[in-house]
């Protein structure tokens, strides 16, 4: 093995322990503190809901016409239905689009 | 029990396992285009886990970026797990100390906001449960990166097959089951307009972080509602 194929092995494990070191972290943090005030606990509670936009608002916005419709018709979907369905109504969308309309 | 734990965990995990297929493959393909070899795609999926950030990863050294920026820039994208963790606390601390090191590699965004609505519906949180749902998803991402390592040239562009659509509106579903909690509506418009301004700004993968962070000083910063009766709709998914 060849010393610079050695230092991407060195590179991936490097990523692997950040990753690692970020995922057990925050239950270190919040287990050492006893009472977690309101506001803390307020942050904690949007993490998620403000995290999953941030992987949406951009693709809707920068994803193009054919995403955005998709993405705009699987909402709607989702107000009713499963994940599963939206993924599946949405994808039908863009496929139509791609392929029947540009 | 435990058996009947297991296999829901893996009936739940399916779809996501379906629906991150494709980026499996997609890693795969990428990371052999950017200088990896098969065995370096597959040991990154393996080890890391973690898409995005492997996506990152394969791209920065691709440009021949500093290790410690590489890494720096991995350990950034990912950085949304310490909040996760955080927030799982209540729900896993029952776990052993081995259970919880498994539970904490197996962390991605699906498992997290999966364990915690199930959390929050008042289902139990078992490790049985939990190891079926990571496992079904974590096993077949080390597959798909290999054959997409392999088959790399056959994917050619995604979007002929609009696989690109699947991830944004897979998360999509995530952040509309998250609508019933409190002052969900001002944390998703602010994230939202703090992400797509970042992503204009300053760029992926900032967006994330950036977005993120917004929406989360917001709800820290909104007067503390009245002690509030926990009332959470059950979701009307399967």
């Amino acid at each position: 093995m060849d010393a610079q194929h050695l230092d991407l092995l060195y590179l991936i494990v490097a990523a692997a322990v950040a990753t690692y070191v970020t995922r057990f972290g925050g239950y270190v943090l919040i287990t050492q503190l006893k009472n977690i005030p309101p506001r803390i606990e307020s942050a904690l509670n949007a993490v998620p809901a403000a995290v999953l936009t941030t992987l949406v608002a951009p693709a809707f916005v920068y994803g193009g016409m054919d995403v955005a419709a998709a993405m705009l018709v699987a909402f709607v979907i989702g107000l009713r239905f499963s994940t599963l369905r939206m993924l599946l109504v949405g994808w039908i969308t863009v496929m139509m689009i791609r392929h029947l309309i540009m | 029990m435990i058996r009947s734990d297991f296999r829901e965990g893996l009936r739940g995990g399916f779809p996501i396992m379906l629906a991150a297929s494709p980026f499996g493959a997609l890693f795969g393909a990428l990371a052999v285009d950017n200088g990896f070899s098969i065995a370096d795609a597959v040991f990154m999926s393996a080890t890391v886990y973690a898409g995005a950030s492997q996506m990152v990863g394969i791209e920065l050294f691709g440009s021949n970026v500093q290790p410690w920026l590489v890494v720096l820039s991995v350990f950034a994208v990912n950085f949304r797990h310490v909040l996760y963790s955080a927030s799982l606390a209540k729900h896993i601390r029952h776990f052993s100390f081995g259970q919880k090191l498994i539970a904490f590699f197996l962390l991605v965004d699906p498992q997290y906001a999966e364990t915690e609505q199930r959390g929050e519906r008042g289902l139990p949180v078992t490790f049985a449960w939990y190891a079926g749902f990571g496992l079904v998803i974590y096993v077949p991402w080390i597959i798909n990166t290999l054959i997409g390592a392999i088959f790399g040239q056959l994917i050619g562009d995604p979007k002929a097959i609009g696989l690109d659509v699947l991830l944004p509106i897979y998360f999509l579903g995530l952040v509309m089951s998250f609508r019933t909690r409190d002052r969900f509506l001002p944390i998703v418009a602010v994230s939202a307009v703090a992400s797509v301004a970042a992503m204009h700004f300053v760029g992926s993968p900032w967006h994330v972080s950036i977005g993120a962070l917004a929406g989360i000083v917001l709800a820290a910063c909104l007067p503390p509602k009245r002690p509030a009766v926990e009332v959470h709709a059950v979701e009307q998914e399967a």
